[in-house]
């Protein structure tokens, strides 16, 4: 398994050609509390870049941006209920979606840990 | 280029304190500090919060009958204002729109006049050009700071207590640390609380001593805004602005009899005659069924599909545990109880119309 990180600030965990994603600590610390998150369905296909669900703090809404193509195989049911998740463990128990990744060609334009705690200084 | 960022007397205390610091209007001000908007909130609601607020206009007027002479700019009975006490009102337009909402307190020699921070530089002209033999003169040393909250007359009277004969909206002059202070039992929280207005080379010295007391906690303007929006209490710019009038607004109350059944202040005729009719739209709670804050600018649909109305203030309201928001309604949809259909992100989202505020407000009256 290896884990990149996106410019937007997602993380995802690779295993074959399935993935775990979320969002950095570093995310939800800018975000401040988390009290809705907007998930997309199981099936729905989406491409790099593209909107895959919002996060909603206190202060605003933010977009959730696919770091991949790929499709939704799994979302996290427990943030419905329980968004603050999302601030306690955005990188453990908080996950978001497990995805179906299309192109593995496109992890090589992430960061690997390194890179992403020089992104965000 | 763009101005530099204006800072209050507590600017490198809100530092410090590890505010987050953002611009507002202007100014360099906290959005909040570590403990976060939810928290800040809470704190607020059961303890004791302490706000900057300097960053709004404070204007002393002086002269003959000001109080009726604001009666010619503002619905209120300033003129009938009995000396110590304050009382929330607004400049109308000609049209019978609010130009600003403010707090006027009679303090005896003269008027002391808190404006917003965004339209002091309408409103301290509109009324230096309307105000005959009036000195109007903005007061540039003082910083002004909020105590809200049930613990808040604890946490003032420690310092100051004469805080604690005061009621909701009288005003008095104390001193604080040796520092002559205008203290008001008021605020925009929905909670128990003042607004003192401090020296300002005293302000950081008698904000620590506050801060010192174990139930008060600094809060930022993003918990100042989702108190409000829970109590009820319109936000310029959101909720009330050039183009709705008192009467849409829900703010009939602020009103008095006499000015209601007098007139005599600009857009006196709209204003009377949508009290006589009723408005076409009405400001209104709005409870949405689901998780999902409806923000600023969300349509409001009838279960019909069509639109009814908008959304000016919305979030999620940490002691209601769910989001809350306020909009506006054409009068037929406005009643309590009404489902209506929030479009959020193009999909329609079940909601309410509910009484205000989703709080009780707790002043001691």
């Amino acid at each position: 398994m290896a884990t990149y990180y996106s410019e937007e600030h997602e993380w995802i965990d690779v295993d074959g050609d399935t993935a775990t994603l979320g969002i950095t600590k570093h995310a939800a610390e800018q975000l401040g509390d988390v009290v809705f998150v907007e998930q997309q369905d199981v099936g729905e296909e989406f491409a790099k870049d593209g909107e895959i669900g919002v996060i909603e703090s206190v202060k605003a809404a933010s977009e959730l941006y696919a770091p991949v193509d790929g499709e939704i195989i799994e979302i996290n049911e427990t943030l419905a209920d329980n968004p603050g998740a999302l601030n306690e463990d955005p990188e453990g128990e908080a996950w978001i979606y497990k995805i179906k990744i299309a192109d593995a060609a496109q992890l090589e334009d992430l960061m690997d840990e390194a890179g992403y705690k020089a992104f965000i200084g | 280029m763009a101005d530099a960022l204006k800072r209050t007397p507590l600017y490198d205390l809100h530092v410090e304190l590890g505010g987050k610091m953002v611009d507002f209007a202007g100014w360099d001000m906290p959005v909040q500090y570590p403990m976060g908007i939810m928290g800040e909130h809470k704190q607020c609601r059961e303890k004791a919060a302490l706000f900057d607020v300097s960053h709004m206009g404070q204007v002393i007027l002086r002269g003959s009958d000001v109080g009726q002479k604001l009666e010619t700019l503002c619905p209120q009975a300033y003129a009938t204002l009995p000396e110590g006490k304050a009382r929330y009102g607004f400049f109308t337009n000609a049209a019978g729109g609010i130009m600003d909402d403010l707090i006027v307190s009679n303090a005896g020699d003269h008027y002391f006049v808190v404006v917003n921070a965004a339209l002091r530089h309408q409103d301290i002209p509109h009324m230096q050009a309307n105000l005959d033999g009036v000195e109007v003169t903005e007061i540039f040393d003082r910083a002004l700071i909020a105590i809200q909250g049930p613990a808040a007359e604890d946490v003032v009277a420690a310092h100051c207590p004469a805080a604690r004969d005061l009621t909701f909206m009288e005003t008095t002059v104390a001193r604080i640390m040796g520092a002559e202070c205008r203290i008001s039992r008021l605020g925009y929280t929905g909670e128990d609380g003042y607004e003192i207005s401090i020296p300002e080379d005293k302000a950081v010295e008698i904000a620590r001593a506050f801060l010192a007391h174990e139930d008060c906690e600094p809060a930022g303007l993003g918990a100042r805004d989702s108190l409000r929006l829970e109590a009820g209490l319109c936000l310029y710019g959101n909720d009330i602005d050039q183009g709705t009038s008192p009467i849409e607004a829900a703010l009939g109350w602020a009103i008095q009899k006499r000015r209601k059944a007098e007139g005599g202040f600009p857009g006196a005729a709209r204003i009377q005659k949508e009290l006589a009719e009723g408005p076409a739209r009405k400001l209104v709670g709005i409870k949405p069924t689901g998780r999902a804050p409806a923000r600023q600018g969300v349509e409001i649909q009838d279960d019909q599909g069509n639109t009814i109305g908008q959304i000016t203030s919305g979030g999620f309201g940490p002691t209601v545990g769910g989001p809350v928001a306020m909009g506006y309604v054409s009068a037929d949809h406005s009643a309590q109880g009404e489902s209506v259909n929030l479009i959020i992100r193009g999909k329609p989202q079940p909601a309410q119309i509910v009484a205000l505020p989703f709080v009780t407000q707790n002043y001691k009256r």
